[in-house]
């Protein structure tokens, strides 16, 4: 469980984010949505502590955020940001075993390469394992970052907006993916999207945040509403019943 | 080979991904391929191979007197002192830009950047300029060897502790005032050489462009002790710089202590410039023009196979440059403006044509 008491982040006098307090259930996947500036990422990013909360406290499986150990984080929580800087000459599978760096501290053992090579097949990178990073698409090179923090065999893993740039038939590929992490390797998968069709289709909860603050948090049905969604986008949204579940139209 | 079954969600096209022998278990190297790791062995071969010859030769050749005379040895033993001068700077700038290039993420700048031979540019010319010939002519030895190592150590401690810990934190504010402070101490250097005699010039002069020659073997039984303990930890630290130079967020996300690991590798980074910079004097595009085609030739991301391929390039670089300058051209003085000149053309192309970084 992901527990979230009275965290704050102050940007500015008038770009404040908090008080945020909300508890994220084990399992599943819960996806961030929101307008642009509402803090999802700053939300993702404080739960990853790749960004100092200014006041209040996060816990991940009843360990703080901030006085924990990083090195036991790194066993228990992963996050991707969205734009990652990437090494020229590092292949495929040397950077899926990076994510195994918390457990072996760079010297891989029999048992990380199977771990390796379970994740890299898993995102169906089988055949580029061996490219150098510079030589992949941009959605290949999506996929090789997610088989990496995948690979870190983390409980909870977080995701920052890991569709941007993805075509859809990439993105629909990247959800499916995630999908079948949660449900076959048991993780919970907090990701931030911002195609709230995407979010209903394929996540179990849905945090939507509005001005630096939670505006609501539910399964896909609760927050599927015409009325709620209108608010927090500020636009006209509509919901239809489609094959697959609710559909926003807008 | 798949641990997961098929069946689930997304079909699964490694089946009919074509005939791709992989002959017993898949692990990661650090090499793509066994022929990559075999080019590797025998370029670092040829290298070492290079160094070798070139320090005998610098040893060895055009000596004035006969193998059998006694005096041979004795001119063997000055000329070493030279050599070990090469490899000690050698040693030092491949490390300090490796590291300092993999700790900052970043591949066009050197740990130069940092105001370390603005600083000795200052000492010695202040040195000069407020005590006059005599003092400056008797300020060498390892006194003054010491402090102007500590001197530099320090400066690079202060700024480090000051805009990488607390409240800054921040590794490009740092190094954009280690820039504007180096910039700085030049032109209050520059000014003062303006003042100077011309006969004072002159010997400020070669002592500002960096030389073996500037080298004391009474130096010796300080900096190589402190160069051998620095390269040692900072190979050691190799998996973690393979991490950092992933950049902070990964670096975090991977649980490494960010903060107090560029701390430590920049320390010793000080460390290895500072040695160099008061042995030899400054050369500052020669960590660069080391580090650069170190990438190029070991095409591995792992550090543990990066050092020795920037070493040994390095000191065949310095010892074939000298050998060849100062025995088939007879312009020994000119070495560190060629390696400089070569480095900075270098350091232009790379950073024009930055895709090929």
């Amino acid at each position: 469980m992901i527990q979230i008491r009275n965290a704050r982040k102050w940007y500015a006098e008038e770009v404040k984010i908090g008080p945020l307090n909300i508890e994220i259930p084990k399992a599943g996947i819960t996806a961030l949505i929101g307008p642009n500036g509402a803090g999802k990422s700053t939300t993702l990013l404080m739960i990853g502590r790749l960004l100092n909360i200014d006041e209040g406290q996060i816990l991940v499986a009843n360990m703080d955020v901030t006085t924990t150990k990083s090195r036991d984080l790194a066993k228990m929580l992963t996050i991707l940001r969205q734009e990652n800087h990437f090494v020229t000459r590092l292949t495929v599978r040397q950077l899926v075993g990076f994510g195994r760096f918390p457990h072996s501290q760079g010297r891989l053992t029999r048992e990380d390469e199977e771990i390796i090579s379970k994740y890299i097949d898993f995102l169906e990178l089988t055949d580029l394992e061996h490219r150098f990073l510079d030589e992949l698409s941009g959605g290949q090179r999506q996929r090789a970052y997610v088989a990496m923090v995948l690979c870190q065999e983390t409980e909870y893993v977080l995701l920052d907006e890991p569709l941007n740039n993805l075509d859809i038939a990439r993105a629909v590929q990247m959800m499916e993916h995630l999908r079948r992490a949660a449900n076959e390797f048991g993780r919970t998968i907090v990701v931030v999207l911002h195609d709230i069709n995407f979010a209903a289709k394929y996540a179990d909860r849905i945090c939507a945040m509005k001005h630096g603050q939670i505006a609501a948090f539910g399964t896909v049905q609760d927050i599927m509403k015409p009325e709620l969604l209108s608010d927090i986008f500020e636009t006209k949204i509509e919901i239809i019943e489609g094959p697959y579940g609710p559909i926003a139209v807008y | 080979m798949s641990v997961l079954d098929s069946g689930h969600g997304t079909a699964k096209p490694e089946a009919d991904a074509g005939p791709r022998v992989r002959s017993g278990r898949r692990c990661t190297g650090a090499f793509r391929s066994a022929k990559e790791a075999r080019r590797y062995w025998m370029l670092l071969a040829a290298l070492v191979a290079l160094g070798i010859i070139a320090s005998l030769g610098l040893l060895l050749y055009n000596n004035p007197v006969p193998v059998d005379s006694p005096s041979f040895i004795p001119v063997v033993k000055r000329r070493l002192t030279a050599v070990v001068s090469m490899f000690i700077a050698a040693l030092c700038h491949s490390f300090a830009t490796v590291a300092f290039q993999s700790v900052t993420s970043n591949r066009i700048i050197t740990p130069s950047l940092l105001g370390y031979e603005a600083l000795y540019s200052v000492i010695n010319t202040s040195t000069l300029y407020f005590f006059g010939a005599t003092v400056f002519v008797r300020f060498i030895g390892t006194g003054s060897f010491l402090l102007q190592m500590a001197l530099m150590i320090a400066v690079s401690l202060i700024l480090y502790g000051w805009l990488l810990t607390g409240k800054y934190g921040n590794l490009h504010l740092m190094l954009l005032v280690g820039i504007i402070i180096g910039t700085g101490l030049n032109s209050v250097s520059g000014f003062m050489r303006r003042l100077l005699a011309p006969s004072e010039f002159d010997l400020l002069q070669s002592r500002l462009i960096g030389s073996v020659t500037n080298a004391k073997p009474e130096y010796f039984p300080i900096a190589i002790p402190i160069v051998a303990a620095a390269v040692f930890l900072l190979y050691a630290f190799s998996r973690k710089l393979n991490v950092l130079a992933l950049g902070k967020d990964a670096a975090t996300t991977f649980g490494v202590k960010y903060q107090a690991s560029i701390l430590y590798a920049l320390v010793l980074v000080a460390v290895l410039m500072s040695v160099s910079t008061s042995l030899i004097g400054p050369l500052t595009f020669f960590g660069f023009l080391v580090a650069m085609l170190s990438y190029q030739a070991a095409q591995t991301y792992d550090h543990r196979y990066v050092f020795p391929m920037a070493f040994a390039i390095g000191y065949a670089i310095l010892t074939g440059a000298y050998f060849i300058l100062y025995h088939m051209l007879n312009s020994a003085t000119v070495v560190s403006v060629v390696i400089e000149l070569i480095g900075g053309i270098l350091f232009l192309t790379v950073l024009l044509r930055k895709r090929s970084l």
